[in-house]
């Protein structure tokens, strides 16, 4: 097919990156609403408490804000590395309009108390049965596409989008196996410890493909991208890529230590996470070496600099999730705010940077424009959120610390030195910086919206003719 | 042979297939293809001004 007849479909792409920022505000907001909640407990108000909030706001920054990116990023990804128009016809409007569905159907659902109290995977099987036909369309369309590539290899971060697809499947179709007991109830497939580790392996590999692989995905394509030059070590991304895949699917039992599951299941848990260390520094250098001999960009760059920086986080938080892996550590930090400290090190610092700095990419180009609106609110955006970040996790860090020592403190009779709500007292002033951590963010996000709308104001929304591949001759 | 023979065969042989993976990655026949596929990205109507050439000879 000649490379001046087709087009790229970016209308889907234009979709899914307007839908992120909207809803990273929505899922932010509810965020820092419960936030709020903790310091000040009189905003619990009806249905709107903590224990209804708390799941929507997991649900709408993971799979809302994040999964928005997640498709829009890889449909921009599978068609400019595959030099081919994406594949799949209604499928992939069905992918854009399913998957927002079932985001509202859980923003209804959750605050009513509808769930099947699985972490991550709360929504019930109506919505399950939705999200696999939204899930089972994106495979398609994802893999229609690579199919039908005018170039013979298949791009490093279409490996790791490729990953996430089909682990997420694997994991979402074992996880929600449940039986309905009604049109809004049903129960788990699993009982007992059998059930937990289910749920964890689901949940860790939730953070391992949906959370960690779909965004080496985006890493690989936007930093090269925006620096301007080819990533770092390609080897690296192969070796990368397959230690990851080979690692990741074991490290959920650390989520059970010291509970009933088997001790040595624990410690292949422990184990396997801290092999992790090495493939996820593997792939933090590689992204950041790619920058090698063109720092200077960094400096004048914010959009370089949102994709370095969440590489940064990223090091950090997969230096710091392998050490709480540890049982000794872990006695300490389970439970505890140090545990949130660091989901936020990943979640903020990593996940919403990465995605933030690849829309600062997508957003002119799909609205026919040279570049944002205000490459100044760029730069303002980014520092707003680092601050945010770092005042979310050190906040956060002190409380849980603080926690996990006072509830192991005993007295010399063996009694506890401090009961319960003393470590609640403790926590308050860090659960404000937290929450003034998390209104930064927020901010950010709203500066982005407006500097988005600003861009799309006149924008030109007419797809542009695929490149034909040309061979490069190195 | 019982189930555990089987899961510490499974064990090994995904071990030694990652190594294998890892010895080919490595090898000298895969760096010309790495070399193409890294330059992917490049070949975009606004990518004029970028050198399309293997600036890391890794």
């Amino acid at each position: 097919m000649s490379g001046t007849q087709t087009t790229y479909n970016d209308k889907v792409v234009r979709q899914f990156a307007v839908m992120t920022v909207i809803w990273g505000i929505v899922g932010m907001l509810v965020g820092v609403i419960i936030a709020a909640q903790l310091v000040w407990p009189e905003l619990n108000i009806g249905w709107l408490h903590f224990g209804r909030l708390r799941p929507l706001h997991t649900n709408a920054v993971i799979f809302a804000f994040g999964g928005c990116a997640l498709f829009a990023t890889s449909y921009w990804c599978v068609q400019r590395t595959g030099h081919t128009r994406l594949w799949g016809g209604p499928l992939i409007p069905f992918t854009f309009w399913g998957w927002q569905i079932v985001i509202l159907l859980a923003a209804v659902s959750l605050p009513l108390g509808i769930t099947t109290g699985k972490e991550y995977a709360e929504l019930e099987w109506p919505i399950d049965i939705l999200i696999t036909l939204v899930w089972v369309s994106y495979g398609l369309v994802f893999f229609g596409t690579i199919a039908k590539r005018t170039v013979s290899h298949i791009y490093v971060a279409n490996w790791f989008f490729g990953a996430m697809i089909v682990a997420v499947a694997l994991l979402h179709l074992v996880n929600s196996c449940e039986v309905p007991v009604g049109f809004l109830r049903s129960y788990s497939c699993y009982a007992g410890v059998q059930d937990a580790m289910i749920q964890w392996w689901y949940g860790h590999n939730a953070v391992g493909f949906f959370l960690t692989a779909g965004f080496l995905g985006m890493m690989y394509y936007f930093v090269p991208k925006q620096a301007g030059r080819p990533v770092y070590s390609y080897r690296l991304s192969v070796v990368h890529f397959w230690a990851l895949i080979f690692t990741y699917m074991w490290a959920g039992p650390h989520h059970l230590h010291y509970t009933a599951l088997p001790d040595w299941t624990q410690s292949v848990g422990m184990i396997f996470s801290l092999i992790l260390l090495a493939p996820s520094w593997g792939g933090m250098i590689n992204g950041i070496m790619t920058l090698s001999g063109a720092w200077h960009k960094l400096r004048d760059d914010p959009i370089l600099k949102f994709l370095i920086t969440s590489l940064s986080f990223y090091g950090m938080s997969t230096f710091e999730g392998p050490m709480m892996s540890i049982k000794t550590v872990n006695a300490l930090s389970h439970y505890t705010d140090w545990t949130v400290g660091h989901v936020h090190s990943g979640a903020l610092g990593w996940v919403a940077m990465v995605s933030i700095g690849s829309m600062y990419y997508l957003l002119p180009r799909l609205f026919g424009k040279a570049e944002m609106f205000s490459t100044k609110l760029i730069t303002v955006h980014f520092w707003i959120a680092t601050i945010g970040t770092v005042l979310y996790i050190a906040a956060t860090w002190i409380s849980g610390v603080m926690q996990g020592l006072m509830w192991r403190a005993v007295n010399t009779d063996g009694t506890l030195a401090y009961s319960f709500v003393e470590s609640v007292k403790g926590s308050y002033p860090f659960w404000a910086i937290r929450w003034l951590g998390g209104v930064l963010f927020l901010t950010g996000m709203l500066i982005m919206a407006y500097n988005m709308f600003k861009t799309m104001a006149g924008g030109n929304t007419k797809d542009v003719p695929v490149v034909a591949a040309v061979a490069h001759h190195a | 042979m019982d189930i555990n023979d089987l899961r510490s065969i499974v064990t090994v042989g995904g071990l030694l297939c990652f190594l294998a993976i890892v010895g080919w990655a490595y090898g000298k026949g895969s760096k010309k293809g790495f070399e193409e596929a890294a330059n992917l990205p490049f070949a975009e109507h606004d990518d004029e001004d970028v050198v399309p050439s293997a600036s890391h000879p890794r």
